[in-house]
């Protein structure tokens, strides 16, 4: 058994191509590598990405999985390291460990139904997932996006999102916590629109991604209406440093989030999201 | 490592330790094991039999830790201190990288790989070498192995000593890993006070054997191997079970919301005492730096511990945010947990966590509360514990 320092620890370096703004606080990076290829990724893993001297933060891939030029991720800044990251201009050096962790069970759903359900920045990871699909759909049953957002000002991905709500072959709603003056869409928890889908919950699998509360609560309204806790799935969020179930930090019950999830089945930890301070 | 034959055994006279030293220290190997330091038993480089501690025992129990001579105690007659192999398999601190910034870009400063002498621990008791077979299993046979573990761990040479009479903090026939040595090892004392100041040793390894032979010695007689045996059976025997492990995972499992928590909680300091003492404890975090000028940055990586408010950190506080939450999560890791994640127990059953205690918090005794008492009943209408 070998393993050498560099491929565990050190980050490799890629340039930052592009800078997309998206929101206040938000951008999404496009990120070519030094050399070579972007390595492939499944929708749903992460990377860990270092900002020079600041430090590292697992972000999740929110680009295009077919594209093998660039990497994209979309961060918000909210710590030391999120903040510089987003703040970084085109040509800067990013350092990137990964891709990491388990993704959304693209395979396990072909064939289904498939309904995506994104609180704020929970549509990122989603994305690719989308992406997968559109670039595979008839290979799956009916395909939903319901999003929710804080207020119309903080909608993610506005442009795709109308996109996607242009096409027949996707169901795509938008929901807003608190609408404006110019605001004509679904106010209110994106819970809210899961039964006016009338999901066949014979045929449908669920991918959540959000707040953990938000999750906790779509899970509830999705198994309501039918859905088997075993076609239900989560991307869950903890503190990670090492994203390789080392450092101990990103426990969640018996799970490393980083190797065993980012994406955990909900019936296996429905339990654990049921404790407080777990 | 397969049971190797008991007639592989030696019988040396004592001052034959020293011949033993030499013999690792011949063979390249940086010999670590107990140094008295002050009030305490440290583990550190010992290169003459001199240097380690002689006649001396301790007493240990919840929160305290005495030293004290002991005529006749021989080399091994006390219990291990807070000090362990661990920080020189898994160092407090490591550098992972070094980048230079240049223009807008940075790229990485080459340095030549730190030499560690191939080591040999000497002295390691029996929860010890379970700890090093849990820190294997944890750094060595996942996904991703650790570079610097590897490193410190590769060559590694262990002799073990069989414990003669265990501490009042220790418990290792509840964890199943002691008292006496049994796999994991390459040579294995039991220090024996009949007619005269002698060791039984035993052979774990190829290497050992190698060793071994090259040691002023015979081959053990029976007689000699019994009294061995005798040594670990009456060490086992003060030493009465403390816990149902299985049952204590099982509690652990199904009842998060435990009121017990709340009674730890109470005393506990949320010091992290515990966690640095353990000897399998391995959670680490990262610490990036730059210099002055902001031209170099440098990532390290240091042990860290549950205990911590920041370990939890996500945007929005820590999801860790009581006492009670961060002393079940450690205790619920130890005990079980770890069997789902690694199949086999965090905990050895060394006593350090109790003995290191500021408040006297004893592992064992809370494992044994937690496995007796019933839960609360856990479920969606679950409260902070």
């Amino acid at each position: 058994m070998s393993a050498a320092p560099e491929a565990t620890w050190v980050p490799r370096r890629y340039r930052v191509d592009a800078v997309r703004p998206e929101l206040n606080d938000t951008v999404s990076l496009e990120l070519a590598p030094a050399a070579g290829e972007a390595p492939a990724f499944e929708p749903g893993q992460f990377n860990m990405l270092y900002a020079f001297g600041i430090g590292e933060a697992a972000i999740s891939l929110s680009g295009d999985p077919a594209d093998r030029a660039r990497l994209v991720h979309t961060v918000r800044a909210v710590g030391p390291v999120s903040r510089a990251l987003a703040g970084l201009a085109v040509g800067a050096s990013v350092g990137v460990r990964g891709p990491f962790g388990a993704g959304w069970p693209m395979s396990a759903a072909r064939g289904r139904d498939l309904v995506l359900i994104a609180g704020g920045l929970g549509l990122a990871p989603l994305r690719p997932a989308l992406l997968r699909v559109l670039a595979d759909r008839a290979h799956y049953g009916r395909v939903a996006v319901l999003a929710g957002m804080r207020t119309p000002r903080e909608v993610l991905f506005r442009a795709p999102l109308a996109t996607w709500q242009g096409r027949t072959d996707l169901e795509v709603e938008v929901t807003v916590d608190r609408g404006d003056a110019d605001w004509s869409g679904h106010v209110g928890v994106v819970t809210h629109l899961i039964p006016q889908l009338e999901l066949d919950p014979r045929k449908a699998t669920a991918f959540v991604c959000g707040p953990e509360v938000m999750m906790r609560h779509t899970a509830e309204r999705l198994l309501t209406v039918g859905l088997e806790p075993t076609q239900l799935f989560v991307s869950m969020e903890r503190n990670m440093k090492c994203a390789i179930g080392l450092c101990g930090h990103c426990q969640f019950g018996s799970a490393f989030v980083c190797k065993d999830g980012p994406v955990l089945r909900f019936d296996r930890i429905a339990r654990a999201l049921a404790v407080r301070e777990l | 490592m397969p049971e190797r034959d008991a007639a592989e055994a030696r019988l040396i006279e004592a001052p034959a330790l020293q011949a033993l030293i030499d013999a690792l220290t011949a063979r390249g190997y940086a010999v670590r094991g107990p140094r008295r330091r002050g009030d305490a038993i440290v583990f550190d480089e010992v290169a003459r039999l001199e240097d380690m501690p002689r006649d001396c025992t301790t007493t240990q129990s919840p929160g305290r830790y005495r030293l004290a001579d002991a005529p006749g105690a021989g080399y091994f007659g006390f219990s291990p201190g807070a000090d362990s192999f661990k920080r020189w398999l898994h160092p407090p601190q490591q550098t992972e990288f070094r980048f230079r910034r240049e223009g807008a870009a940075f790229v990485p400063i080459e340095s030549a790989p730190a030499g560690v002498p191939r080591q040999a621990f000497l002295g390691i008791r029996a929860c010890e070498i379970a700890a090093i077979g849990v820190l294997d299993r944890v750094f060595l046979e996942g996904p991703y192995p650790d570079p610097g573990y590897q490193h410190h761990r590769d060559g590694s040479f262990l002799v073990a000593v069989n414990c003669a009479s265990p501490g009042r903090s220790c418990f290792c026939t509840s964890t199943g890993t002691g008292p006496r040595v049994e796999r994991g090892f390459d040579l294995a004392l039991t220090e024996l006070h009949d007619s005269r100041h002698r060791f039984v040793v035993e052979v774990g390894s190829d290497r050992g054997a190698e060793l071994v032979a090259q040691l002023p010695g015979r081959p053990a007689p029976a007689a000699a191997i019994a009294a061995a045996r005798a040594v670990s059976a009456r060490c086992a025997a003060a030493m009465p079970e403390r816990f149902d492990r299985e049952r204590v995972a099982r509690r652990l499992r199904e009842t998060p919301e435990h009121p017990r928590w709340a009674a730890i909680a109470e005393r506990c300091l949320g010091c992290a005492n515990c966690t640095t003492v353990c000897p399998t404890c391995f959670c680490t975090t990262m610490v990036d730096r730059t210099d002055l000028a902001g031209t170099t940055a440098t990532r390290e990586r240091h042990w860290d511990s549950c205990f911590t408010l920041g370990f939890s950190h996500l945007h929005g506080g820590s999801v860790r945010a009581s006492t009670a939450a961060r002393y079940r999560q450690w205790i619920t890791h130890k005990l079980s947990a770890w069997l789902d994640q690694f199949g086999m127990l965090g905990c050895v059953g060394c006593g350090r966590c109790v003995t290191w205690c500021p408040a006297g918090i004893d592992l064992a005794a809370e494992a044994a509360a937690i496995g007796d008492e019933p839960g609360a009943p856990s479920g969606s209408d679950a409260h902070a514990p």
